[in-house]
């Protein structure tokens, strides 16, 4: 299977990003504050990974960085070769909750980004993506009568719709219940198995990482710097009771510092 | 009865009903026992009313009242949506113009009067100038603060998506901001709809406000004064009932909290 295959040897693929030795510091009080140092990694094209981290220790600025919504106080993200100085349309950012635009109907959503399409190929793919998330019927429904899971597909859809190269997930299933959770993962796997999209999710979930991820990212807390990046080596679809994912699931929850009982 | 428990339909206009018919009794019977002869009774305003109507002139009355309004009200949102959504997107010249917006807004419309009347003299501009006052500060206010509550996420969302700021402010920024808007431009319209009367006291010769002036000015008739009063008060209601189911449109509904 050529997913194993990216799996096991991500040098293999394009390399899609790069980040390279990125720092930002925060003014605090007319003192500075390193938040991130020295962050250096490659991410190829068509892989997900995960990056994990006690919550606060700068994930989540690190994904606005690299997304171009932050610029680094030095350093660089490189994609595709060109330095990234802003947002686009080619990487689309899906945040945690209440992201979807609640004065449009579930298609406005999926269709907020393709205004510049002509409209029958512009209904073609909203349908398209209304069907891959299961919203049928639900075309004309607005967000606030759609459940949190609902919501999540559809701002994951919005961000498809417009084909980007790169999805970047800040804790995207962070709010929702763990029965929700769990069937949004598998959906996110199924979605992008068929899409071949990178994608880069932060969590403060262990287990989420090591169900979904090709690698992941660990972050030490204050400032954040990479702990390690760890390869999960299993094999899709996962088995989230064999000794192989316990064992990579204890692995990061030591590095994260905490130990493995309660 | 429960409070849990939903009221039943017909309870829905039964004690609104009961409550008004209450308040009349009390009124009638207040006159009664006073045996006053300058206090209409609910019946000499009824009869009032009736004359008003059958004179023909009410209507007018009525369609120069709403008429001015509609002016007044239409011209402060005309420019004062525009104000207020600079004003929020470009927090500095806020901050620079706001120390003499909250100056000038807690000032009634009502103490413009001279001023209105040294600008437009007697008549029809007078009152629509004062409407306008009374109704643009809300205006403005409600779309700073509408714009300035946008959750960043939905800016962040919509560059990401790669918008100008144009197509920011047209397709983010004025949606999620309209529910706000148009819950000041309701409070607008009541404060627009309550100038209106005043002004008409003093600065024109026609209008609901004229009406209850005059009729107490010429022969001091209380049930016309009364008649008039009534009136005023059912088409506020009306005003602010129409605008309140432009709250139910499918695009702004999520903005506010509805109990069914």
């Amino acid at each position: 299977m050529s997913l194993t295959n990216a799996a096991n040897t991500p040098a293999v693929a394009a390399m899609k990003l790069r980040a390279e030795q990125l720092c930002v510091a925060f003014e605090r009080d007319s003192k500075s504050v390193s938040v991130l140092e020295d962050i250096t990694f490659d991410i190829s094209d068509g892989e997900f990974i995960c990056i994990v981290g006690r919550s606060g220790c700068g994930k989540s600025t690190l994904l606005n960085v690299l997304a171009g919504f932050l610029a680094p106080t030095s350093g660089s993200v490189i994609i595709d070769g060109e330095p990234v100085h802003g947002p686009d349309p080619r990487r689309i950012l899906v945040f945690q909750e209440h992201g979807v635009f609640p004065w449009l109907t579930v298609e406005g959503n999926i269709g907020f980004g393709l205004s510049k399409l002509p409209r029958a190929e512009r209904e073609h793919r909203v349908a398209h993506y209304v069907q891959m998330i299961g919203l049928q019927g639900f075309e004309r429904t607005y967000p606030s009568d759609l459940s949190g899971g609902m919501k999540q597909r559809l701002q994951v859809a919005r961000a498809l719709a417009v084909n980007p190269d790169i999805l970047y997930l800040d804790e995207a299933f962070g709010a929702l219940d763990s029965i929700t959770r769990l069937a949004m993962r598998k959906e996110l796997l199924r979605i992008w198995q068929t899409e071949r999209r990178t994608i880069i999710f932060v969590t403060h979930d262990i287990d989420e990482a090591v169900q979904l991820a090709d690698r992941v990212v660990v972050l030490s807390s204050n400032p954040a710097r990479i702990e390690d990046i760890l390869t999960i080596d299993i094999r899709r679809p996962r088995n989230i009771s064999s000794p192989h994912y316990l064992e990579l699931r204890d692995k990061l929850l030591e590095q994260i510092g905490q130990a493995y009982t309660v | 009865m429960n409070s849990l428990s939903k009221p039943r339909n017909w309870e829905k206009y039964f004690w609104p009903v009961l409550a008004a018919a209450l308040l009349f009794a009390i009124w009638h019977y207040c006159v009664v026992w006073t045996g006053t002869n300058i206090f209409p009774s609910p019946l000499d305003v009824e009869k009032g009313m009736a004359e008003l109507l059958h004179k023909g002139v009410l209507w007018d009355d009525i369609e120069d009242s709403v008429r001015r309004v509609a002016v007044g009200f239409g011209a402060a949102a005309v420019t004062g949506i525009p104000l207020g959504l600079t004003l929020g997107l470009y927090p500095a010249a806020n901050q620079m113009v706001n120390p003499v917006l909250q100056i000038l807004r807690p000032i009634s419309p009502i103490a413009w009067i001279p001023i209105a009347i040294i600008l437009f003299g007697v008549g029809d501009r007078a009152a629509v100038f004062l409407i306008f006052l009374g109704a643009f500060f809300p205006i403005v206010l409600a779309c700073v603060s509408g714009v300035s509550s946008v959750p960043s996420i939905f800016q962040r969302t919509g560059r990401n998506f790669g918008l100008s700021s144009t197509q920011l402010l047209a397709r983010v920024v004025f949606p999620a901001a309209l529910p706000q808007i148009l819950i000041g431009l309701r409070i607008a319209l009541g404060i627009a709809w309550v100038v209106v009367v005043a002004a008409e006291m003093i600065a024109v010769e026609s209008g609901l406000g004229y009406l209850v002036i005059d009729s107490r000015n010429s022969g001091k008739r209380y049930d016309l004064v009364i008649a008039a009063m009534l009136l005023i008060g059912v088409i506020g209601l009306i005003l602010d009932l129409g605008f309140r189911s432009l709250e139910g449109l499918p695009s702004v509904r999520w903005g506010f909290r509805h109990e069914s």
